[in-house]
């Protein structure tokens, strides 16, 4: 989306919403491509719940389910205005006039559409409910369920929104320095890993944590959403052209370039560094190449694609190593692949952008002899969001741990949260284990 | 009567169990258990975090037997599911008081 607005929409001043000429073939493409979004949530849930213990399984998939429904309603009550309307000031937030989505299907100000702005919205929409969901990785196994929607309600609107607004809104101030940033390396990436870097803090790790080994509990079905995710990413960066022709064709290739760099690049240093190639290292240095590309999809050739993956792929793998060195429970490694790896990507932007790619590129990547220009301007993107996402985060949670608190007991949290939280166990396989009398 | 006890590798039990049909022993109590003893864990690794697996999955094997055939059931048990190295388990016989076959009543070595 800010990639057509840079294409075709020289930056407009506020109070613009152009007039949208509705093309068929762009519509059918990001209708498409926001089924594939969708995916990605419940993709993400079981890429997840594979990594926790048994007892916790439902509640993890639960969290992503309740944030596709928490997150709908906050963004079509506030949360698209906040991003999307004209600017209330700075660049920093948008305004009330779309509240309600009153007002939304006239357009989207200051980006030139070929689609029905509510398709618009709807894609936007499930970028915001997966960047929630991204948190629950880091969070996994002691929250409170109440807390927790309270939590993503609040979060989406507060921190998301605004993010959302600098780097993605032509108003954003972000955007108007040029700020390139294709599908949300800063918007979803890193802010949802700088907020779950931020949470962890408040949170606390898990009861046992680093002593005990808290291994995955079903591998297979981490695979499984780590393969939805794949073929979900295509819709996410290739959609965000928000046409249906040549930028959307690289920017699948880029992503799924990039996905495959990322598997290669981690499993290659696993293998050096502990011998073995393994299977949550297929699926966490693909998910790591993805993650890389978002920011960078349309704006790439091939191989400089292909690259970024294998270097996010080496350098999350290393970058779980810091949650020991700190000490800090990022249970499955938000901050390791989504904070690091947008950060990875972000800044590859302005390396590799490239003209020919994407004529929204004014000033081409260092290594594209562009010199340093886009960098700096990546490198804004970077500690802006980082810096923001972080610190409004971390007050937000104190103020929910302060005030309706945050965690299960220490009970709650050895029984697991599928029976504390839900009421519910994930699997029964034992006759044993369903022995017992119901009370009508 | 006796009861043997055998803790084995997953493997052998089908052949525990072939070997102890020429013997009489029509029946027998199969589960999954997991333990230590000499035989060392295994290693795991997660994103690149190694960890020690300490208990071995092992079957745990029993069989009631009349007092007089709890040897041979113990020799074919030892000779079959031997291979030398460690961890191949541990067998043991205990005295047992009273049987009873839910479905006949029968008590005693009738029914076993």
């Amino acid at each position: 989306m800010p990639a057509l607005a840079h294409a075709v929409a020289p930056v407009l001043t506020a109070t613009s919403t152009p007039p949208v000429h509705v093309d068929t073939g762009d519509t059918a493409w990001v209708l498409v491509c926001t089924a594939l979004v969708l995916l990605m949530t419940p993709g993400l849930a079981f890429f997840y719940a594979g990594m926790v213990r048994s007892k916790h399984v439902l509640a993890m998939i639960m969290q992503s389910f309740a944030c596709i429904a928490i997150v709908s309603v906050t963004w079509v009550l506030v949360g698209y205005s906040l991003a999307f309307d004209d600017d209330a000031g700075g660049g920093l937030v948008g305004g009330l006039h779309l509240v309600g989505l009153a007002h939304a299907s006239a357009g989207v100000p200051g980006i030139n559409l070929t689609i029905p702005p509510l398709v618009f919205v709807l894609f936007q929409l499930l970028f915001a409910v997966l960047t929630a969901a991204l948190l629950t990785g880091a969070t996994a196994d002691r929250m409170r369920f109440e807390s927790f929607v309270v939590l993503v309600a609040v979060w989406s609107v507060v921190v998301y929104a605004p993010v959302a607004h600098w780097a993605f809104s032509p108003d954003g101030w972000l955007h108007r320095l040029g700020l390139l940033d294709f599908a949300g390396g800063t918007v979803v990436e890193m802010c949802s890993g700088a907020s779950a870097l931020a949470l962890v803090l408040v949170l606390g790790p898990r009861r046992g944590w680093p002593r005990e080994m808290m291994a995955p509990h079903n591998l297979p079905l981490t695979l499984l959403g780590a393969g939805l995710l794949w073929v979900g990413w295509i819709g996410f960066n290739a959609g965000s052209a928000l046409t249906a022709g040549s930028l959307a064709a690289s920017a699948a290739l880029a992503t799924h370039l990039s996905g495959v760099g990322g598997m290669i690049g981690w499993l290659a240093l696993e293998k050096k560094l502990t011998g073995k190639a393994t299977t949550l290292g297929a699926a966490s240095g693909a998910v790591a190449g993805l993650v890389a590309i978002t920011p960078a999809a349309g704006f790439l050739q091939p191989l400089p694609a292909l690259a970024v993956g294998v270097v996010a792929g080496v350098v999350c793998l290393f970058a779980i190593r810091l949650k020991f060195r700190f000490r800090y429970d990022d249970s499955l490694d938000v901050v390791a692949v989504h904070y690091v790896g947008g950060v990875v990507g972000t800044l590859c932007v302005g390396l590799f952008a490239a003209t020919v790619v994407n004529p929204a590129v004014t000033h081409q990547g260092l290594f594209l002899g562009g010199g340093l220009e886009q960098l700096g301007k990546q490198l804004v993107g970077v500690l802006a969001t980082s810096a923001f996402a972080f610190a409004a985060t971390y007050v937000l949670g104190r103020v929910l741990r302060a005030t309706i608190g945050l965690r299960v007991t220490a009970d709650d949290e050895h029984a697991g949260l599928d029976t504390s939280q839900h009421a519910e166990t994930a699997y029964e396989l034992t006759t044993t284990s369903t022995i017992g009398r119901s009370h009508g | 009567m006796r009861l043997v006890t055998a803790i084995l590798r997953p493997h052998a039990v089908d052949d525990v169990r072939a070997a102890l049909e020429p013997l009489g022993v029509h029946g027998m109590t199969v589960s999954d258990v997991h333990g230590y003893g000499r035989q060392g864990g295994h290693t795991e690794v997660y994103r690149g975090a190694e960890y020690r697996v300490d208990l071995v999955p092992k079957i745990r094997v029993e069989v009631l037997v009349d007092d007089d055939a709890a040897d041979a059931v113990v020799g074919a048990i030892v000779e079959t599911a031997r291979t030398g190295r460690i961890g191949d388990g541990k067998v043991w016989v205990q005295a047992v008081d009273e049987v009873v076959r839910v479905r006949t009543g029968e008590v005693g070595a009738a029914a076993i």
